[in-house]
Parts: C-alpha cells; sequence; structure tokens
C-alpha cells in the first residue's frame, strides 16, 4: 500500500484541553485534558456513556465541547467553522462502532466515497480501493453491499475507507465490540498493521482492555507479514510506536498511564476492566 | 402547568427554527459548489417517475367522479354542456396540484424521513460528514431541488388524465361528445388559471421535501423514532400543503386580477 501522511511531530496530533460536554441530562465529560504523541495509540478504556465516542466525535469535529478547545493536527477544531471541519476531516479516518456503511452502496462504492468526492479519476479509483481492499483481505468483496457481509466483514470495510486518503490520524470506535475472538483479533491485526507499517497514529475507544494490551504486546513484522509478541514498550524510542492507556470515570480521566502501569494497578475499578 | 407549556412553546419555536434553517439552505447550497447533479437526477427519477402511477391512477378516477358529481346537478338545469368548464378549472386551478401534493407527499416525505432517519441512527449521516461532505448538500438539496423541478410535471400529467378520466365520464354517464367536452374544458382556462396551477406544486414540493428530510434528520429515539418521523412527516407536510393552498389560491387570484 503507497505510503501514509506523516504527522509533524512539532506538535500533539491530538490534544484535548479542559473539556466539557454534555446534554439535557447534565455533563458527560468535565474538564478532560490529554494529548497524543505522533505515531502513539491512546487507548479510551470505561464502560458505556462515560464519553469515549464523544471523545472520538468532538477529535473529528463532528461535536462541539461546551468549554475547553480540542486542537487536531494543529487545527483548533472545536471552534473551526463546519465548513473549514469538512475540509479539515479529510485528513482524518474514522472507523465507527457499527461500521456505518452506505447501505445502498457497494463495498467498491462505500471504500471509494471519499475519492468520488475529491473528483480523482475514475482509473485511479479502482486501483487505490482495491489495493486498499487487498489490504483489509476483502478484495473478493468488491461488488458485495453491506447488508451481505459479516459484521466482522463490515468493520473492515469501515476500516478500508477510513484509510483510503492515508490519513495522518485514525479513530477507532470500539472497533471490535460485538465481534467473536477470532475476528476481533483480526481486526486488531489491521490496528497493528497500520501502525507498525504506515506509523498511523491512533485514538481508541474500547471497553475491552485486552484490546489495548494487544496494541501494547504484540508488533506486526512487515518481513514475515506476522504478529510477533514482544515485552511491552513503556518508554519507546522517538520512531518507535507507544501505547499509552486513559480510564475514564464519572465524567473524568481516573486513570492515565502506561499498559504496564495498567496491569500493575491495585485499584478496584481497574482492576474490574482486567477480570 | 405554565412551565409545561412554556417549555413545550419554546420547543416548538425551536424546531421552527431548526426547520426554517433547514429549508433556507436548502436553496442557498445551490449558489455554491460543491453540487451533486447525479443525485438530482437519480432523486428525478424516483419521485417522478416513481409517482407516477399513484398519480395518474388516482388523476383519472378524480376526474370521472368529478364529472359524475357536478354531471348529476348540471342534468337538473339541463347544463350538461357545463361540466367540461367546472372539471377543468377545478382540475387545474385546485384539485390537480393539491392533490398531487398530497400523494405525493404520502409517498416521497414518508419515504425521505424514513430514508434519512434510518441513515442518522445508523450513524451514516455521521460517516459522511467525517468524510468531508455536507449532508445538506449531498442528502437535502438535490431532494428539494428534484421534488420542486418534478411536482408541477406531475401536476399537469395528473390534470391531463384527470380530464381523460373526466371526458370517459361524461360520455358514458352524460351522453356527452368527447369533442364538445374537450373544447369546452379547453376554452375554459385561462392563463391565471395555468399559472396558479403550476405555481402551486413548486410551492407543495418545496413544503414536503423540506419537511420529509427535516423529520428524517432529527430523528430521536433508533428505529422506533424513524417510524414516528415518517408519520409525521405525512401529516405535517399535508397539512402545511393545505394551509398553504389557501394563500396560494388568496396571491394567485390577486395576481390574476391584477396582472391578467
Amino acid at each position: 500500500m503507497s505510503s501514509f501522511a506523516t504527522v509533524d511531530s512539532a506538535y500533539a496530533p491530538v490534544e484535548f484541553d479542559n473539556v466539557r460536554i454534555g446534554f439535557d441530562e447534565g455533563d458527560i465529560l468535565q474538564g478532560v485534558s490529554f494529548q497524543v504523541q505522533p505515531r502513539e495509540t491512546l487507548v479510551l478504556l470505561g464502560e458505556t456513556g462515560t464519553g469515549k465516542t464523544l471523545t472520538l466525535k468532538m477529535a473529528a469535529g463532528l461535536l462541539q465541547p461546551s468549554e475547553g478547545s480540542v486542537r487536531v493536527l494543529g487545527h483548533k477544531v472545536s471552534s473551526m467553522p463546519e465548513r473549514e471541519l469538512f475540509a479539515f476531516r479529510r485528513e482524518i479516518g474514522i472507523v465507527f462502532q457499527e461500521g456505518a456503511l452506505f447501505d445502498s452502496m457497494t463495498v467498491g462504492d462505500n471504500v471509494a466515497y471519499r475519492l468520488r468526492e475529491d473528483r480523482v479519476s475514475e482509473s485511479e479509483i479502482e486501483p487505490r480501493v482495491l489495493e486498499i481492499l487487498r489490504f483489509v483481505e476483502l478484495e473478493h468483496a468488491f461488488d458485495q453491499v453491506p447488508s451481505e457481509l459479516s459484521g466482522g466483514m463490515r468493520r473492515r470495510v469501515s476500516i478500508a475507507r477510513a484509510l483510503i486518503t492515508r490519513p495522518q490520524i485514525v479513530l477507532y470506535d470500539s472497533p471490535t465490540a460485538g465481534l467473536d475472538p477470532i475476528t476481533a483479533q483480526t481486526i486488531i491485526t489491521l490496528i497493528l498493521r497500520l501502525r507498525d507499517v504506515y506509523g498511523v497514529t491512533a485514538l481508541l475507544a474500547t471497553h475491552r482492555v485486552q484490546d489495548g494490551f494487544a496494541l501494547a504486546n504484540f508488533r506486526f513484522d512487515p518481513q514475515s507479514h506476522n504478529v510477533v509478541r514482544e515485552r511491552p514498550i513503556t518508554r519507546p524510542a522517538a520512531d518507535e510506536p507507544a501505547t499509552r492507556f486513559i480510564a475514564y470515570r464519572d465524567g473524568r480521566i481516573y486513570f492515565e498511564g502506561s499498559p504496564e502501569e495498567l496491569a500493575a494497578s491495585q485499584d478496584p475499578y481497574l482492576r474490574r476492566f482486567l477480570v | 402547568m405554565a412551565e409545561v407549556l412554556i417549555d413545550a412553546f419554546k420547543g416548538l419555536l425551536s424546531n421552527i427554527q431548526d426547520y426554517t434553517y433547514l429549508a433556507m439552505r436548502s436553496l442557498a447550497n445551490l449558489l455554491t459548489a460543491p453540487r451533486y447533479f447525479q443525485d438530482l437526477l437519480d432523486q428525478m427519477d424516483d419521485i417522478g417517475v416513481g409517482s407516477l402511477a399513484i398519480v395518474l391512477a388516482s388523476g383519472f378516477f378524480i376526474g370521472a367522479v368529478m364529472v359524475l358529481q357536478t354531471g348529476s346537478q348540471f342534468v337538473r338545469f339541463g347544463q350538461t354542456a357545463l361540466t367540461g368548464d367546472i372539471v377543468s378549472l377545478a382540475l387545474v386551478r385546485e384539485l390537480g396540484p393539491t392533490l398531487t401534493g398530497i400523494l405525493v407527499a404520502g409517498r416521497v416525505a414518508s419515504g425521505m424521513a424514513s430514508e434519512l432517519g434510518s441513515m442518522l441512527v445508523t450513524e451514516q449521516v455521521d460517516a459522511m460528514r467525517a468524510m468531508g461532505t455536507d449532508p445538506s448538500r449531498k442528502l437535502i438539496t438535490p431532494r428539494v431541488l428534484a421534488t420542486i423541478l418534478v411536482l408541477p410535471l406531475l401536476t399537469a400529467l395528473n390534470d391531463f388524465v384527470g380530464l381523460l378520466g373526466g371526458c370517459v365520464a361524461s360520455v358514458f354517464s352524460l351522453r356527452l361528445g368527447a369533442v364538445e367536452f374537450w373544447t369546452r374544458a379547453i376554452d375554459a382556462l385561462e392563463f391565471p388559471d395555468i399559472m396558479q396551477g403550476m405555481m402551486k406544486p413548486i410551492v407543495y414540493g418545496f413544503i414536503l421535501s423540506t419537511v420529509g428530510c427535516y423529520k428524517g434528520l432529527t430523528v430521536r429515539g433508533g428505529t422506533q423514532g424513524v417510524g414516528r418521523a415518517t408519520t409525521q412527516a405525512v401529516v405535517v407536510s399535508n397539512i402545511m400543503i393545505i394551509a398553504a393552498d389557501v394563500f396560494l389560491t388568496k396571491v394567485a387570484l390577486y395576481l390574476g386580477d391584477k396582472l391578467f
């Protein structure tokens, strides 16, 4: 696959500063601050309804915080007008929880959607779509419609669609939720490949701590084309990808640290994720 | 009690404000790029060709039933020849546009509300935004423009088929000659009548499409909400069409008097 755009390391690709957001029921996030560094994968842990998806949607500029600022790739997305946000969103990729594929389009058309929006020539679109579908091992599904696909296949098409423009940052919303362990592992392998081969920075929301540990404890070896185990990388070198955890509780960041720190934690609330 | 009423009033005002914004935006989008011409053609096909059967069938029977009703009264005065005049004027000025609007609202406004509502609850609208597409340009504007363009054409067909149905009924029921019926029907029409008949569907098309899109894009409560929005889209657009008819008729009669 062609190379992805690289993140300018002069600034944190994602930066939340004292962000609050809520609806009629009250604030769901109450002053959340964190940064995601270049090539880092930040795993957002939390129970259902703790604001993980809201965080991703704010990072994509799909929702605006009621207070605080959100900066992504140097853009202050929390105060950008919608017209500018449409241009900004072309620099990032989002994988929605249920895939959010356009159900009236084929897999090929779903993946090609963004390229057609950008008026890329049809002669260029097909090879690029096939290349990205090959990457997620779904080349054969080119002409199928989403209703003919399994949950895991839909998730992989969603990843392919998010990657078609080779974004610098990918936001994953519970990419393995509702999938069987084998299919979930396939999705994690894809995320590892993206991180280790193309250096994609990621913000991954999940309630499955094992997804985060898999990202921390394994890497994708491009030579052997296999996932290999290695010890957790807690202090990676500048050119190595890192994995970090944040856990939400009651609208605030309850834990922030490395996989080793999370694994060693004796906090009763965090232990519930680790069981 | 007062608090509940105030909240309900605020909610109503907020809905009107959001609807007005969506409706104005759907037209303002035409002024700037990007424009989705293929989506417009697809929608015109879906709305126009897709609604042809119900519009033509109902138009034919409405024309026929009007002849039977008016003819039964004219027979008492020996003036059955006037049937063509009455049916023609009533169809072109009033029944053609309004019934076409109501019939198409039943099919199209509900379809738009359910399609867009389903897209909303399955995050397809968010996915579209996330990929840098403005849903109001891609989803709303082509639907609104297509309905505005297609509804006058459907109305014209409805009028013609209605007169055809009236002709058949008058020939077989009132023993009127077909040539006499058509001659009187055509002679009775003047330009203000046709202007009135073609102006109304433009407004009705705008109403039913914007209401359908608004109800679809403001769905709350998952698939159950989609069903509710679909029903509301039909009810609200039908009420708005009939209410608009009163004002449009008054305006058209005024303009007809002043200009022609």
